[in-house]
């Protein structure tokens, strides 16, 4: 635990170095990056040493504020969510030591940095904290210094539009959040989380629901996401990968944090989360595939895993209500997995968008290609993030998935769940998913990297410096250590899965063992999936061998793509990443509003003729846009009151807080 | 240690070519002519192995990945699937999930093999594969789903030997639906008539065989015997299920198996002389067709 206050401490005093030193960009960016850094590595000790010993490390004192103490805790539940906060701030500070370059003496080196180091501290705080006044304040200053890198490049309008539009919609998650820990505290007398007991069955499901609507609109559940495909595109590519990667699966932890906390769930409360994890998933990756912008496309695959990690909860809820504490683990234990492997693999991709943007100077999928050859090492962790992403063996992404729909599948067998219906969901919802989210990475992939440059930016393109290559570099190899190492990783998670799952603790008899190696015969079913990995690894290997010897002394040449004779087409001619999505983006069309316009060639010797496409999030155009118009015009009539005349302003806080007095004196 | 799944695996690895030949024999047949031998994808194999290689200067290390990878993909998937009612070298509960991303893994290095081409018509190819496939696996799993309530087994080399002549008197309907299902899936996976057509390569409507257009010598060899292996592991799981017998001598129900194979692949033949592939518009329809009766055999099993 003490460990984990260093770290925030570092973190804290390194922001506030970089700030003073503002005047330098080169001291402040070594502040800024050594404090991630060296909080990283001493962050992560403890983080491991509590998920593998599932013991509980905690630290209280005495404070100034109201309802309870400074309350800290380290479970394994929280070292599941700090390992990858550990790990990916530290490394995405790396990346941006050398991404933010450019920018030296253009934009407040130091400032970034300092908003970094406070969002890294603010996001360690959220998950450790133990009182629900300290919880919201680390959320609070999580909120408003992500906000602030989001707009680090705030002459640019999109990147304010993003900003404002990202602070409304947190702050309105906020609110939830608030009215829910005033409804807990006053039941329990105290915000800390230890002395809150079981609830009556109509507040906990209150909490339940303000739950999902505050802590959903962090985590971007679909509809409450609308600010999370504006917002990650729009900040420096190091912090979408830490806003995308850990920053939203705060809400994820939130939620499980108040699951864990309200006991024993009503089976209503799985399938609501297994509808949310569906509508995200699916509609996560349809808007993911009609995008253009690579990074934008990278948002909406995060609504999508948030989808996937809530359909595993959901199933984790639903196996605890029933009283299947197999399925119940199966669940639980791919949610918790897939928080870790999404941290690596987004945190991976968003890194490589960077280098890419970093590189060419665009984000448009449709004006890159053929970048493989000019940044061998980008493409090669890219390849294996959008592997992993996409849910394909033998990567990490794969297993989570597995958990799940092995649990899904246990739960639709003749003594699973009464009602198998989230099940079948589940299962159907999940392979849907897998397919689009494969076709979604084969175009990013495939229309970025490979085929040929289709503009003078695409051709100019250069490797990124080992700053940026090695924290990819890093990721890649986790993703592929995950997949291989299944048995080991999901055992490790063994605490902190049964961290949630308190109250069923007695029914540990279950043949859980096959799968979390409780007992004897100890994970011989993960063992035997990663047989199957190696073997495929091996006969891979194998293969490229046997075609080497095969092709030795014989005649390979290299030649222009024969295509059938149509030899040496132009880059032009190549399918993009529109006519790549078209057919889905027809399927969907329904749904995904996407805008056409076009002139087409006209005459026998057509000279002009273009087509632009523009996919607008539906939900923000059709539902939020109209609603705040409407809250803005009923509120047209209170606008007196904002007149800008300080003084008036600070006659309004005196007036308020002798009311407050008042109010108060009166109850005494 | 257990040796007949080896055996089984050799006997699949050597015979899966066949299928082919079968199905174009058939197809020759009907159509009046003699058609080529049987052993034609054998000759094919043998001659392109023995070739030199030609690479285009826009393919990257991604192309030439491409076949090795989606071979052992799909020997992966060989792996977990059982000989008719005999189990599979690898089993375990839920490895049909793995069958099916193994497949995904071979479509996913296809498809990215075809796009670093750089070639429009091979990206034609793979905008149609991707898309095709992603309606086909919903539909694949809600089959296996329903069998696994069936049987109450969630492994491949478990769920199929279950299926016994009692199973399909109480929930033939269903059983029959997903059959159904599964062949249609199995004609769009494979690049079959009606949804593709595998003796051109120059239709614009062209799937799978415009997207390995720029491989050649060994590369194609590897591909063209991947393709009969995935012909053949889809093959056996149709197979498995419709042939409710089992004598649990190995010989026998060996027998039964490789009988069912080839009455499978005269019927593919059989399909593809008298029907004409679908206008690609109406391929999507035809796999929600599939989803459908697939579901529909799913809500008969569940009631």
């Amino acid at each position: 635990m003490s460990l984990v206050l260093i770290a925030i401490g570092l973190l804290m005093a390194s922001a506030l170095a970089a700030l003073l030193l503002e005047r330098s960009p080169r001291w402040a960016t070594i502040c800024g990056v050594g404090g991630a850094m060296l909080a990283g590595l001493v962050g992560l000790i403890p983080s491991f040493r509590v998920l593998l010993s599932g013991e509980h490390e905690s630290f209280v004192m005495a404070w100034c504020m109201p309802g309870g103490s400074f309350h800290i805790g380290l479970d394994a539940v929280s070292a599941v969510f700090l390992i990858p906060i550990f790990l990916l701030t530290a490394l995405a500070a790396l990346y941006g030591s050398s991404y933010l370059r450019p920018f030296w003496g253009k934009r407040s080196i130091g400032f970034s940095w300092f908003c970094f180091n406070l969002l890294t501290a603010c996001l360690i705080l959220v998950v450790v904290a133990r009182n629900g006044l300290l919880f919201l304040m680390a959320w609070e200053g999580m909120s408003l210094a992500s906000f602030f890198l989001v707009v680090f490049e705030h002459d640019k309008k999109d990147a304010r539009e993003a900003g404002w539009l990202y602070l409304v919609a947190t702050h309105l998650g906020t609110a939830c959040l608030l009215v829910l820990f005033a409804l807990l505290g006053r039941e329990a007398q105290s915000l800390d989380f230890d002395r809150i007991g079981a609830l009556a069955p109509g507040l906990a499901n209150a909490v339940f629901l303000l739950a999902v609507i505050g802590f959903g609109t962090k985590a971007g559940f679909m509809p409450l996401h609308v600010w999370l495909p504006e917002a990650h595109p729009a900040a420096p590519s190091h912090v979408s990968a830490v806003l995308s990667g850990v920053m939203i699966k705060t809400g994820i932890y939130g939620l499980v944090r108040m699951l864990i906390l309200l006991g024993h769930p009503p089976a209503w409360w799985g399938w609501v989360l297994v509808g949310i994890g569906l509508s995200s998933g699916i509609l996560g990756v349809v808007f993911a595939l009609a995008q253009h912008d690579l990074k934008r496309l990278l948002a909406y695959h995060s609504v999508e895993n948030i989808g996937i990690i809530t359909l595993g909860l959901g199933l984790g809820v639903l196996g605890l209500s029933t009283g299947h504490p197999l399925i119940a683990q199966l669940g639980f234990g791919g949610a918790l997995l897939h928080v870790v492997n999404h941290a690596l693999f987004k945190g991976l991709l968003f890194l490589g968008a960077g280098a890419v943007a970093h590189s060419t100077g665009t984000r448009d999928m449709d004006r890159l290609g053929g970048l493989a050859k000019a940044m061998p090492w980008t493409a090669l962790t890219f390849i294996i993030g959008a592997a992993a992403i996409a849910g394909l063996p033998p990567l990490n992404g794969f297993v989570s998935e597995f958990l799940m729909y092995y649990g899904a599948l246990l739960a639709c067998l003749p003594g699973g769940l009464a009602n198998p219906l989230p099940a079948v969901g589940l299962i159907a919802g999940l392979a849907l998913i897998g397919g689009l989210a494969a076709a979604c990475f084969a175009k990013a992939f495939g229309i970025v990297f490979l085929g040929e440059p289709r503009t003078d930016a695409a051709l100019a393109a250069h490797e990124c410096g080992w700053a940026m290559r090695l924290p990819m570099i890093i990721l890649a190899a986790a993703c592929i250590l995950i997949g291989f190492g299944a048995p080991w990783v999901v055992a490790a998670l063994k605490s902190a899965i049964a961290g949630l799952l308190p109250d069923i603790s007695g029914l540990t008899g279950v043949p859980a063992a096959q799968i979390f190696g409780a007992a004897q015969p100890s994970m011989t079913l993960l063992m035997e999936l990663v047989i199957g990995f190696a073997a495929v690894a091996g006969l891979a290997v194998l293969l490229g061998l046997m075609r080497k010897r095969l092709l030795k002394n014989r005649p390979v040449r290299q030649s222009p793509t024969w295509d059938c004779g149509y030899a040496a087409p132009t880059p032009r001619m190549q399918y993009t990443a529109s006519s790549f999505a078209l057919w889905f983006v027809d399927a969907f069309r329904w749904i995904l509003r996407t805008e056409r316009r076009r002139s087409l060639p006209q005459g026998y010797f057509p000279d002009a003729a273009f087509m632009t496409t523009e996919t607008p999030d539906g939900f923000r155009e059709l539902v939020f846009r109209p609603v705040f118009a409407q809250i803005r015009w009923a509120l047209a009539s209170l606008r007196w009151i904002q007149h800008g005349r300080l003084q008036l302003y600070i006659l309004y806080i005196a007036a308020t807080l002798v009311a407050l007095l008042i109010w108060y004196a009166s109850c005494l | 240690m257990n040796v007949i799944p080896w055996i089984h695996m050799a006997v699949a690895l050597v015979l899966a070519p066949l299928l082919p030949g079968v199905i174009n024999r058939t197809k020759a047949r009907v159509a009046g002519r003699d058609g080529a031998p049987f052993m034609q994808l054998y000759f094919d194999l043998w001659k392109l192995l023995r070739k030199g290689a030609v690479y285009s200067r826009s393919t990257t290390w991604v192309f030439r990945a491409g076949p090795l990878i989606g071979l052992a993909a799909v020997l992966g998937a060989l792996m977990l699937t059982p000989f008719g009612k005999s189990g599979a070298l690898l089993a375990f509960d839920g490895d049909l999930v793995l069958f099916a991303y193994w497949l995904g893994l071979m479509r996913f290095v296809t498809v990215l093999a075809a796009l670093d081409t750089g070639s429009s018509f091979e990206g034609m190819g793979a905008s149609r594969e991707v898309f095709f496939s992603a309606l086909a696996e919903p539909a694949f799993l809600l089959g296996l789903l329903g069998l696994a309530r069936v049987t109450g087994a969630i492994s491949l080399s478990t769920i199929l030997p279950a299926v016994t002549a009692a199973t399909w008197l109480s929930t033939g309907p269903a059983l029959a639906l997903i059959a159904a299902a599964w062949l249609v899936i199995l004609l769009a996976e494979n690049a079959r008539i009606p949804v593709d057509d595998p003796n051109t390569h120059l239709e614009l409507t062209m799937i799978h065989e415009v997207m390995v257009l720029d491989h050649g010598g060994p590369d194609l060899s590897l591909i063209l015997y991947g393709a009969a292996l995935k012909l053949w592991v889809m093959g056996a799981l149709l197979v498995s299920l419709l042939t409710p017998v089992r004598y649990g001598v190995a010989w026998q129900d060996a027998l039964v198996f490789l009988g069912g194979m080839l009455i499978l692949a005269v019927g593919i033949g059989l399909i593809e002389s008298a029907m004409a592939r679908l206008r690609l518009t109406r391929v999507p329809q035809l796999l929600m067709g599939a989803l459908a009766l697939a579901a529909l055999a799913l809500m008969l099993i569940m009631k």
